[in-house]
């Protein structure tokens, strides 16, 4: 007998315990009475670039297929635009849920996943610390954490521009450590959760 | 008229040009800003995919201050992402009777509460709402006859929740520009998505709706911004964009006080990416013009 290397669809998928606020059943919650109308692949500015349409990316998550869906580019892509769920006639909160798997994806994706959350995770980690964003320090710290070196490359005119503009310059240093009893709390909360 | 004002990171450094001519242009129109002291980081776009509560919590933490130190005023923010992000705060602790718990005890890591009593307003909608074209209109020295002016409002100024305009038909600057003598430029690219923060890890998506935003805005002399992401976006890459003419693209406050007789200098025109010598002697015919 053929051994079926695919599991099984299933339309009442199991619920996991995640670690990242309810995994992948909560977001399926956010998505349960898509329709497959489309709309919201429609209405995206960048669906020409994604692998899964959205209304296909929430098919499969609605079937489970975790796996499939975290090797998608398509949730990366999105650019919190919210014309889908403006324009959701099941009034599905679409945006938040494309922000929920780049929570997944970050947490419990593979290597490839993890790298593409790293330009959020620095960007937070910059407000951690310094309780307003340095957009220099946070830039470098985020060409660092890629171990890329042509990237830096490709900020070259920007960085020059700003530059030229005086605009590049650290910060200010008051409300330094300001967010560090916050993020912990919320650390332990979610931890908690 | 009175606000509590958060003005954001962004205002700070690379969009300082936006704080300076927020405050400047509503100064004369009689506005008076009370900042709140030790504001910290909304979040912007990259909370939401690091952590749910801190979505809600980093921005909740401002509203506490603000409604502690401010109390009864609006919060008033220029920047878009920054809006968003506060404004949702309520939104959402509507919608789900658990959150204010989850928040405020966050908040109680620093001994702050947050009541959700504060209102957020865009800087867009205290201009074309509570401020008026007309008081706009009793401001103007230099008229800004025969400048085409494409209004671009970007995303989260009017979506998902639609406050004070429309949100696929966003008309709210128009009243403002033509109040200064401006032509408004009749595009449907105003509410488009500027790619945001995909021109940081997707700069060639980014760059095709930046392409085709400044292809549909070349009748214009200038494009109007409210958000410093979507200011960036539209300024900086044109050349990536592979859009041959540059075209100057300004913060809306920096018009207004063109408009209202502000000088270059104090309008910051010189820390803007993107002004060309066409819109400036375009700008110096107004002021010859004056009457």
């Amino acid at each position: 007998m053929k051994k079926n290397t695919h599991p099984l669809i299933s339309f009442t998928p199991e619920t996991h315990q995640h670690a990242v606020d309810g995994g992948l059943a909560a977001i399926q919650g956010m998505v349960r009475a898509c329709m497959q109308c489309g709309t919201c692949t429609a209405s995206c500015p960048n669906a020409f670039a994604m692998d899964l349409a959205p209304r296909q990316m929430w098919r499969l998550l609605l079937f489970g297929l975790q796996q499939e869906v975290l090797e998608s580019r398509t949730f990366w892509l999105c650019s919190s635009c919210y014309s889908c769920t403006l324009r959701c006639p099941r009034g599905l909160p679409l945006t938040a849920a494309m922000a929920a798997l780049k929570r997944l994806a970050g947490a419990e994706g593979d290597h490839a996943n993890r790298k593409k959350a790293l330009f959020y995770q620095e960007f937070m980690r910059n407000v951690e610390q310094n309780g307003r964003v340095q957009e220099m320090g946070f830039m470098c710290h985020y060409f660092l954490a890629m171990r890329d070196p042509l990237l830096p490359l490709e900020y070259t005119p920007l960085g020059l521009k700003l530059l030229g503009k005086g605009k590049l310059h650290l910060g200010g240093s008051a409300q330094r450590g300001r967010l560090g009893p916050l993020f912990a709390k919320v650390r332990s909360m979610e931890g908690a959760s | 008229m009175r606000y509590a004002y958060y003005p954001g990171c962004s205002l700070e450094a690379s969009a300082e040009e936006y704080d300076i001519s927020t405050r400047r242009v509503l100064n004369r129109l009689g506005v008076e800003l009370s900042e709140i002291a030790d504001w910290t980081c909304c979040g912007a776009s990259a909370v939401e995919p690091v952590s749910r509560l801190l979505t809600l919590a980093l921005p909740a933490r401002n509203l506490a201050l603000a409604e502690r130190d401010a109390a009864g005023l609006d919060m008033l923010v220029p920047c878009s992402a920054c809006y968003l992000n506060h404004l949702r705060v309520s939104r959402e602790c509507a919608a789900d009777r658990t959150l204010p718990g989850r928040i405020n005890e966050a908040l109680g890591a620093e001994g702050l509460s947050y009541a959700g009593k504060i209102r957020v307003r865009h800087l867009l909608d205290v201009l074309a709402k509570d401020i008026g074209p007309e008081a706009v209109a009793a401001q103007v020295s230099h008229r800004l006859e025969g400048l085409v002016v494409a209004p671009y409002y970007g995303c989260q100024a009017l979506r998902p929740f639609a406050l004070f305009d429309d949100p696929e038909h966003p008309r709210s600057m128009d009243a403002l520009i033509s109040a200064l003598g401006a032509t408004v430029l009749g595009w449907d690219m105003g509410g488009r998505c500027c790619g945001a923060s995909l021109m940081a890890t997707r700069r060639d998506v980014a760059l095709v709706s930046v392409a085709a935003i400044l292809e549909a805005a070349a009748g214009a002399d200038v494009i109007v911004t409210v958000c410093p992401m979507c200011q960036m976006n539209l300024e900086a890459y044109q050349s990536q964009a592979h859009h041959a003419n540059t075209i100057s693209v300004l913060y809306l406050p920096q018009l207004l006080g063109l408009a209202f007789g502000l000088s270059d200098g104090q309008t910051l025109l010189d820390k803007n990416l993107a002004v060309t010598d066409a819109l400036k002697s375009k700008l110096r015919a107004c002021e010859a013009a004056r009457i």
